[in-house]
């Protein structure tokens, strides 16, 4: 089973341990629309994965399909070497935190938390223990006896919160929890969703659209696009390491580069700079902030930096720093970002080192 | 913002409507049933409670409204045992046909009911299609005559009439229930059955009362069936109500017992009304 696809998908999660959750190839069509292909990921015990695509990528099916209100049309999911994917969601210890939380209108908040409990008959004490417990864990005990229509809807996630967990599954499912949140309550929930999960070391996946999001929160981040998995890794490694354009664009902010190999050597517009790749073409993407601004009276450049002037055409403000649109007398445009604050006009002198400059695969366009 | 013949153009009609057919009868009956007949057979225009106090007095009355709401109560659970599992199946389960089944229940409200209460005649009597069907299949020697003019043949018809209005407000309630609920109970462990009695029902209940006040309300006003098919012992209360303002020639009395019925009527309805918005939690 495990494939050279499977352990390097994985590298990143704790290796050599039997993996939590291991979806195979899975695969789903509604009619003859294609909505998942070839999903293979592993999740490990105590990780906090996310699920990150647009709207339309598939990660709400996929994230589905673990809970079983969805059947794959192929492929298989396992938990701890027994198959998932043929049990009803009600026999699966995978709990689910929805969208719009899904809270029951016609129970108070107790009866809500209580409820996994009261349908798997455990004793009436434990079950008053458990939910006291949970309750005061996502700081809910006050409003143990009001109804859903009458808390926030901060409150009612935390609540969902509460309902999942206190059923100790082995894995958590989050499915957009903040996404009906405003800004500020989001900010605080990722920092308590994150040590909470950490708190009760339950492995999480937790589906986002939200890049920052799944940054700030996750171990390790799938992303996925039309259908496919287009990158898995931590949040550093697919920031810094992006496999493709498309991980390049949609995690933060790139320049995307399209050079021309030739004997080591890579030339882009008036530029080159040294490789390590076969001949032809090939996409780079470098960082706003991996380019500096060079003050034009200290020396020459150094070897292992790549240096260029520009005009700048553009200065936008972004809080913490700035963002300059540069554009070179060969007809590169490239953007920048720099924290010194200053109102930048005329021309630069730019310059980067080579090793910033990753080569990504080109996203082939898929229908 | 609008000029003041174009408001009464809108208010007068309707108020104009509602004064002659509805209060101004009201008015009227309210008063005839403290009215009187006098042995020569003409209204006594003087204040009495003589009709009230004969509507619990004199067997008759009281017997046949115990006997209409006990009919009307059949009625009520019937409809409610085959409506709820229709509207639950067409809600939940019927997926691609549902329009179709929808449609179904419907079209037979588009038959007159007094078409459907005679189709019932032909089919129960004693030279009818069961009886002849059962004797035709040796099943019975002589047609069986309890079929028609009985409380059973009431019941059953009005079942057949008013399931479709029990079954609406019960289905349009299910509708309502959000999906990701049923979910969450599955993934919190319910099967269909614990997920059925612990989140579906209960969130129908408003729908239940609803269709359950139209079932029997209905069927206890009731005067055509027990007419065409109840015989003498399927008699209902509006029956006399209707012989007193006919041949009986009592107006008096049809109109306290009809302010009566209404007045329990009224009260059901407030009962239903109230328990349906203590289970409604939107």
């Amino acid at each position: 089973m495990a494939t050279t696809t499977e352990t390097r998908l994985s590298h990143s999660a704790s290796s050599g341990a039997q993996p939590l959750l291991s979806i195979r190839a899975v695969a789903k069509s509604f009619g003859k629309n294609p909505v998942l292909r070839d999903i293979s990921l592993q999740i490990a015990e105590g990780e906090f994965l996310t699920i990150l695509g647009e709207s339309g990528s598939g990660k709400t099916t996929l994230l589905r399909i673990i809970a079983g209100f969805e059947n794959a049309t192929s492929g298989e999911i396992w938990m701890e070497g027994e198959r998932l994917d043929v049990l009803p969601p009600y026999r699966r210890r995978v709990n689910t935190v929805f969208q719009h939380y899904a809270l029951f209108p016609h129970l108070t908040v107790e009866e809500n938390v209580a409820y996994g409990l009261r349908v798997a008959k455990v004793p009436r004490e434990e079950v008053a223990d458990r939910v006291e417990q949970a309750l005061s864990m996502v700081k809910m005990t006050a409003y143990a006896k009001s109804k859903p229509a009458k808390i926030s809807g901060g409150q009612q996630q935390r609540v969902a919160l509460a309902r999942a967990l206190v059923n100790r599954p082995r894995l958590l499912l989050l499915d957009e929890p903040l996404s009906a949140l405003d800004a500020n309550l989001r900010r605080q929930m990722q920092v308590e969703l994150k040590s909470l999960q950490r708190e009760v070391g339950i492995s999480f996946v937790f589906v986002t659209h939200d890049q920052e999001e799944a940054m700030v929160m996750s171990d390790r981040i799938a992303l996925l696009r039309r259908g496919e998995l287009e990158q898995i890794a931590s949040p550093r490694e697919i920031y810094g390491q992006p496999a493709t354009a498309y991980t390049a664009q949609f995690i933060g902010h790139t320049n995307l580069l399209l050079g021309e190999v030739k004997g080591s050597v890579v030339r882009c517009h008036s530029l080159d700079w040294p490789v390590m790749l076969p001949d032809g073409p090939v996409l780079f993407s470098l960082r706003p902030e991996n380019l500096r601004i060079v003050n034009s009276a200290i020396g020459s450049a150094g070897v292992n930096v790549v240096r260029f002037r520009g005009h700048v055409c553009h200065q936008a403000f972004h809080g913490s720093t700035e963002l300059l649109q540069v554009e070179c007398a060969d007809g590169l445009k490239i953007a920048i970002r720099t924290a010194t604050r200053e109102n930048w006009n005329g021309d630069l002198e730019l310059e980067f080192s080579p090793e910033d400059a990753v080569a990504v695969r080109q996203s082939e366009e898929r229908i | 913002m609008f000029s003041r013949a174009y408001r009464a153009a809108i208010t007068v009609p309707p108020l104009l409507w509602v004064a002659v057919f509805l209060l101004v009868p009201y008015a009227l009956l309210f008063c005839y049933s403290f009215w009187s007949v006098s042995p020569s057979q003409t209204i006594v225009h003087s204040w009495t409670l003589d009709n009230y106090r004969d509507l619990f007095r004199v067997n008759v009355y009281l017997e046949t409204l115990f006997r209409s709401m006990w009919i009307a109560g059949r009625v009520m659970v019937f409809s409610l045992l085959l409506g709820y599992p229709l509207a639950y199946y067409l809600s939940f389960h019927a997926e691609a046909r549902k329009d179709l089944f929808y449609q179904l229940v419907i079209i037979p409200l588009w038959v007159s009911y007094l078409v459907r209460a005679y189709a019932w005649k032909t089919i129960l009597g004693s030279d009818g299609v069961l009886n002849t069907l059962l004797q035709y299949m040796h099943l019975t020697q002589h047609p069986l005559d309890f079929l028609l003019y009985s409380p059973f043949a009431v019941v059953l018809t009005l079942t057949h009439i008013y399931t479709p209005f029990a079954f609406l407000p019960i289905y349009a309630s299910l509708e309502h229930i959000p999906r990701n609920l049923v979910e969450a109970s599955h993934d919190l462990g319910a099967s269909p059955y614990q997920t059925f009695w612990r989140v579906i029902f209960p969130l129908s209940i408003p729908g239940v009362l609803a269709g359950a006040t139209f079932a029997f309300v209905l069927s206890l006003g009731d005067f055509l069936a027990p007419l065409l098919l109840g015989g003498p012992s399927g008699i209902m209360i509006s029956n006399i109500v209707v012989s007193l303002f006919g041949a009986a020639y009592n107006w008096p009395l049809g109109a306290a017992i009809s302010l009566s019925m209404l007045l329990l009527v009224l009260a059901l309805i407030y009962l239903s009304e109230s328990l349906e918005k203590k289970w409604s939690f939107r």
